[in-house]
């Protein structure tokens, strides 16, 4: 049982040592605080305080970033053993497949986790310092780093997944920038061109906003718009929120992290070092 | 069969329409060294990966003592040293090591371990300033930990120097006698030779020899080399043995072991004829060459 905590224990030394840990708090610290000063100007004009603005700001952040930092660490936690020869090995020990990656899923998530916290956590208080803030805000901000963190969970167990079935730790990173460009970017293109087309048809009424919500990365952005008023009108984004019952975007961003993991676990089964 | 650390029995394996081991039979009793031999591409490797349960057979059975491949108990007590070992670069020769004693569940002297294959100096450095060498000892290191009831070893001595690969078979030695069979698939045939009790060779997937490297070379009858160095005439001397003359002053005959002191008897009846006589038994690359060579029947 304390098996995986030992792969934990390492692969966060790692995660120090390489500087992963740092460079990845330093780019969330970074673009959020980025994102709050350039997104404050609409404050007066909507009447809510700077945290809700930067919060809006900082969601649209997160959906770009969250994957990608979550995908980065990802990636070679499979086939980069298997290129150094050290999967063997490791699996010549007493530890399940599964453990193994319980153990680099526990590590990598505790590391983006702290990332996404300090990153959103400091931006948030500069925001709350400067511009005020308020109950709500404050939850908006809360929600916005668990949501984050959850967002990361997914990528990470697909990273997992593609990491397991790449030949090469190369290939495993082309194929993580492809399922990147697929959920954050071409998945929305594609919608929003099957909206135009469908002209406000059935489409657009019922079947648009499940497709949407099946998108993680679009779970996510629903589920911090319409969970605050302020977040929403500030990000302009309430239509497809309001189609949808309230679960259902906290619900595809749940079960995401659960199906990753079970199907990158079946396929690292498969994997003969 | 449970008197043996490792059995295998009638194991077969097919990668795609390819027979990569067929019918293959091995047993190690504890506390025994033995070398596997076989070109690149023999099934060496393939067959270490089953036995371990990496990768999964189509017909036979394997045993590590009473357990199957890649059940929790066979991985307690199986160790491995996989060819050309690697590591993460960012971890320190100490972290690496206590990862693998906390995987087993072995209560191990970390420090005490790497002091064992000379690494004591380099426990706080990162792996990834470590020569080959180094590397290869670490992954010696791990082999140590717990007292596995089968060691499989995959090429140990490629990247060590002379030195490292004396202390090697010191480590091994004392894994034998701790009663730990060992499994050796190796090239560097002069010291297989000496350090281990059997020899195995396989083929394109066969076993084609397992026994002590007495018997095998009576089984092939390979003969043994005399060289006779004439004092003054070499030509009389090759014509009067019936061999063949190799240079200048000498002469080279081939006998069975069996016709051996018959012509050592004969050649020492010529008296002063002779200068010198040198007698080569066959060595282990004459008997792999015969067994791994031969075609197939």
């Amino acid at each position: 049982m304390t098996r995986f905590l030992a792969i934990t224990h390492t692969e966060m030394l790692i995660l120090r040592r390489n500087r992963w840990l740092l460079v990845a708090t330093l780019i969330m610290v970074l673009f959020a605080l980025a994102l709050t000063f350039a997104g404050s100007a609409p404050t007066g004009t909507l009447g809510v305080d700077m945290l809700t603005v930067s919060v809006a700001s900082m969601t649209t952040l997160s959906v770009y970033l969250a994957p990608l930092l979550a995908l980065m660490i990802a990636f070679d936690a499979i086939a980069g053993d298997v290129d150094r020869g050290s999967l063997s090995l490791l699996l010549s020990y007493p530890a399940g497949r599964g453990e193994i990656l319980l153990g680099k899923f526990t590590a990598h998530l505790a590391a983006l986790a702290f990332a996404m916290t300090v990153g959103f956590g400091t931006a948030g208080a500069v925001a709350a310092w400067f511009g005020g803030a308020g109950p709500e805000s404050l939850m908006a901000l809360v929600r916005l780093i668990l949501t984050s963190i959850l967002l990361g969970a997914v990528f990470l167990a697909l990273g997992y997944l593609l990491s397991a079935l790449a030949r090469g730790a190369t290939a495993a990173a082309g194929l993580s920038a492809g399922l990147w460009l697929v959920f954050v970017v071409l998945y929305d293109l594609g919608l929003l061109g099957a909206v135009v087309m469908d002209k406000g048809g059935t489409f657009t009424q019922s079947v648009f906003p499940w497709v949407m919500v099946a998108n993680p990365a679009d779970a996510f952005r629903l589920w911090n718009i319409a969970a605050t008023e302020g977040v929403a009108m500030a990000s302009g984004m309430t239509g497809a929120a309001q189609a949808l019952p309230v679960w259902a975007a906290p619900a595809s961003l749940m079960i995401w992290p659960v199906l990753g993991f079970v199907l990158a676990r079946a396929a690292f089964l498969r994997v003969e070092p | 069969m449970t008197d043996k650390a490792l059995s295998i029995d009638h194991v077969c394996k097919d990668r795609g329409k390819t027979r990569v081991l067929d019918t293959i039979n091995l047993s190690l009793a504890p506390g025994q060294r033995v070398a596997l031999l076989g070109h690149n591409g023999a099934g060496k490797s393939t067959l270490i990966k089953s036995i371990l349960g990496l990768t999964p057979i189509h017909g036979g059975a394997i045993r590590i003592g009473n357990a199957t491949p890649g059940s929790n108990q066979a991985r307690r007590e199986t160790a491995y040293l996989p060819e050309a070992v690697s590591f993460h670069s960012a971890l320190t020769g100490r972290e690496q090591l206590t990862l693998f004693a906390q995987l087993s569940g072995a209560k191990a002297d970390v420090p005490g371990l790497l002091d064992r294959v000379g690494l004591s100096d380099a426990l706080d450095r990162r792996i990834g300033t470590y020569s080959k060498g180094m590397r290869q000892r670490l992954g010696l290191a791990q082999v140590l930990l717990g007292q596995p009831k089968v060691a499989l070893l995959d090429e140990p001595t490629s990247g060590l120097d002379p030195i490292s690969r004396q202390d090697l078979y010191a480590i091994i030695d004392e894994l034998a006698a701790q009663g730990t069979a060992v499994l050796i698939a190796s090239h560097a045939l002069t010291e297989v030779e000496a350090r281990t009790d059997r020899i195995a060779i396989m083929r394109k997937g066969r076993m084609v020899a397992d026994d002590t490297l007495n018997n095998l070379s009576a089984l092939a009858g390979l003969p043994i080399r005399l060289k006779v160095r004439a004092s003054a005439n070499p030509d009389v001397l090759a014509a009067e043995l019936d061999g063949s003359r190799i240079n200048g002053a000498a002469v080279e005959l081939l006998c069975s072991p069996e016709d051996k002191m018959e012509a050592l008897r004969r050649i020492a009846g010529m008296g002063d004829a002779v200068a010198d006589v040198e007698m080569t038994p066959p060595k282990l690359e004459d008997l792999y060459r015969h067994y791994a060579q031969e075609e197939m029947q």
